[in-house]
């Protein structure tokens, strides 16, 4: 039997989250007696898609189902199509990235298997025992599956590292079959933010703001500083709800889950839901203007003061 | 259009929980419960969708011990309409609560289920989705917006990267985001009204379905705490111990 990894992708690029749900199965298949890993690439005209998830290390085997009414993901379709592949070939383990996708589709798949998902898992202690956060993070479980016939899993990106990319290809099959019932679902439109910015979850540096930058236009401070860092973007929830930034800059327990290298939170106090986003990050700097803030609790380096104030003289030093 | 509700009482958002020292859970003694957050945007939406004439019954339902009548009550104090408690003190998997939902469904038989899109203790993140794949329902999850007119739902989700629109056919499930709506709060006469509205309980046994689990925790431990960190006083002493000490920059 081998393990399934169903690929982010936006029918154009393979999101990197799918890199860090390979790792984990890898880590799955290290302790297991097999370790053949299959991406299972669902869309319309992903062929470069599919290329992509072929060169990532550990891919035994990619499977593209390519038509026209797959090209939406939406997580009917995407359900019926992953139900076939697994009707095709047996899976000890389905496993797709914790991000809005994985968590949109992947318990609709659990469900209609009878089985019981392990969502957003952070380590593998054996193949059937995994470490998820709880409560905001404030908690780990150490959580087995004890029943049914695939385990089904979400893997948080923080919690393993990419697998690489490397210059060979597993081959590329066609799925056999294909899904065409979307249950009646129609795609109107997405709105996305522009594709050049850099990935939250995937940044080395992640910068953010909160409802102490007190207006949109102060975030182009934090904008120039990221980009002299080259570092993504982030905020509190507070400064998504006032309107300074869209929602997909939203970290936290509710949004994103980051560790960068550095983190740099700024005019943010610190709730715990905002923490559960971030505090695995490995150098956190805070600046905010309240000495008391609970941001400081979790900071590496804390900095007192006006972020306004702040924030150009610190760009203008790097 | 009936619109079905479901509810849990989870531990209050602004409580800091703490693991217990035995690793066999987090220690909800004295704890301030309240409504999961984003159940309560549920809530609100479906009081909205009633006050725009496109619905005529709100039912809520929760799983969980007697004390879930309290945040049923909360719920009719909103606006609800009437309140089911499936009495138990199992715990439930979102699998779990997902088949015992689908029962209440067939017996209910609402167009629209509207549910948070997780709940803040476990943070699975699993039961709408879950209740939508029993059902051979279409879902809308994470929604920012939802807007109903001729037998169908109009969703906006939040995704990652943005927002994504959605047709879906009802009957359909929904799962709420942060920014789908601010609830309401509750007022004394609204409190004083809701205790004359119906509040049924069930027993797990009268659903009639099978609910054991397939999973099992093992344990719950507290994350390593981060190590006590320094205040610097300037941004140039900033600038140089990200450069020289932590290396980062
Ligand atoms: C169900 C639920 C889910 C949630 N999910 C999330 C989530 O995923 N992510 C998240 O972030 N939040 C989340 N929240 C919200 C969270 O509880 C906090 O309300 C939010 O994080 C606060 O954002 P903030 O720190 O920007 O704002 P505030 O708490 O208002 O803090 C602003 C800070 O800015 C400082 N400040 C003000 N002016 C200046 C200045 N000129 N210079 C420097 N500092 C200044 C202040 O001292 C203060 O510390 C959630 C809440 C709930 C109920």
């Amino acid at each position: 039997m081998a393990l399934l990894v169903l690929a982010e992708h936006d029918n154009a690029t393979l999101k990197p989250a799918t890199q860090n749900s390979v790792a984990a199965a890898r880590k799955i298949g290290e302790k297991a007696d097999t370790s053949e890993i299959h991406v299972l690439v669902i869309g319309h005209q992903a062929v470069p898609v599919a290329e992509a998830a072929a060169r990532i290390e550990g891919v035994a085997k990619v499977i593209l189902a390519d038509e026209v009414e797959l090209g939406p993901q939406t997580a009917e379709i995407l359900t019926a199509q992953v139900l076939l592949q697994l009707q095709a070939e047996h899976y000890s383990h389905l496993l797709a990235p914790a991000t809005t996708y994985g968590k949109n589709v992947l318990p609709r798949i659990a469900a209609k298997l009878d089985v019981q998902q392990i969502s957003g898992i952070i380590d593998v202690l054996s193949p059937s025992t995994f470490v998820r956060p709880i409560y905001a993070g404030n908690a780990l479980a150490t959580v087995e599956s004890i029943a049914g016939a695939i385990i089904v899993l979400t893997v948080l990106s923080t919690g393993f590292d990419a697998s690489p990319l490397r210059e060979t290809s597993a081959p590329i099959e066609s799925a056999k079959e294909l899904a065409k019932d979307s249950a009646g679902v129609r795609l109107v439109g997405r709105q996305l933010a522009s594709s050049d910015k850099i990935e939250l979850t995937a940044a080395r540096v992640v910068v953010s703001g909160g409802r102490g930058l007190q207006k949109a236009e102060n975030f182009q401070l934090l904008e120039a500083l990221a980009a002299k860092l080259n570092a993504a973007v982030g905020a509190s929830r507070a400064a998504v709800d006032a309107g300074f930034v869209p929602n997909d800059y939203q970290v936290g327990q509710t949004g994103k889950i980051v560790a960068p290298e550095l983190y740099i939170a700024v005019g943010i106090s610190g709730a715990i839901q905002h923490l559960a986003g971030m505090r695995d990050s490995k150098v956190i700097v805070a600046i905010n203007k309240d000495p008391d803030a609970p941001i400081f609790q979790v900071a590496d380096y804390g900095l007192v003061g006006d972020a306004l104030e702040i924030l150009p003289q610190l760009t203008a030093q790097l | 259009m009936k619109l079905l509700v479901p509810i849990k009482r989870v531990v209050d958002f602004t409580v800091k929980v703490r693991v217990k020292p035995d690793g066999s859970g987090v220690d909800l003694e004295n704890v301030k419960m309240s409504m999961n957050p984003f159940d309560e945007i549920a809530v609100e939406e479906a009081i909205r969708l009633k006050e725009r004439g496109l619905a005529n019954e709100i039912i809520v339902v929760s799983l969980g011990p007697a004390a879930c009548q309290e945040t049923l009550r909360t719920a009719l104090a909103m606006g609800a309409d009437r309140a089911v408690l499936v009495e138990t003190d199992a715990e439930l998997e979102p699998l779990a609560v997902a088949k015992l939902l689908k029962q209440i469904v067939a017996k209910e038989e609402p167009q629209l289920v509207i549910l948070g899109k997780q709940a803040i203790d476990d943070d699975s993140n699993q039961t709408g989705q879950m209740l939508a794949a029993l059902l051979d329902w279409p879902q809308g999850t994470f929604a920012s917006k939802l807007e109903i007119a001729e037998g169908k739902a109009t969703v906006t989700r939040e995704i990652d990267g943005g927002l994504e629109t959605l047709e879906l056919p009802l009957p359909a499930v929904i799962t709420t985001d942060l920014r789908l709506n601010e609830p309401r709060y509750t007022s004394l006469p609204n409190i004083i009204k809701a205790k004359k509205r119906p509040l049924d309980t069930l027993k797990i046994s009268d659903l009639q379905t099978d609910i054991a689990p397939r999973s099992k925790t093992q344990k719950v431990g507290a994350p390593q705490p981060r190590k006590a960190g320094i205040r610097v006083n300037s941004v140039e002493e900033l600038v140089t111990k990200l450069r020289e000490e932590a290396k980062v920059i």
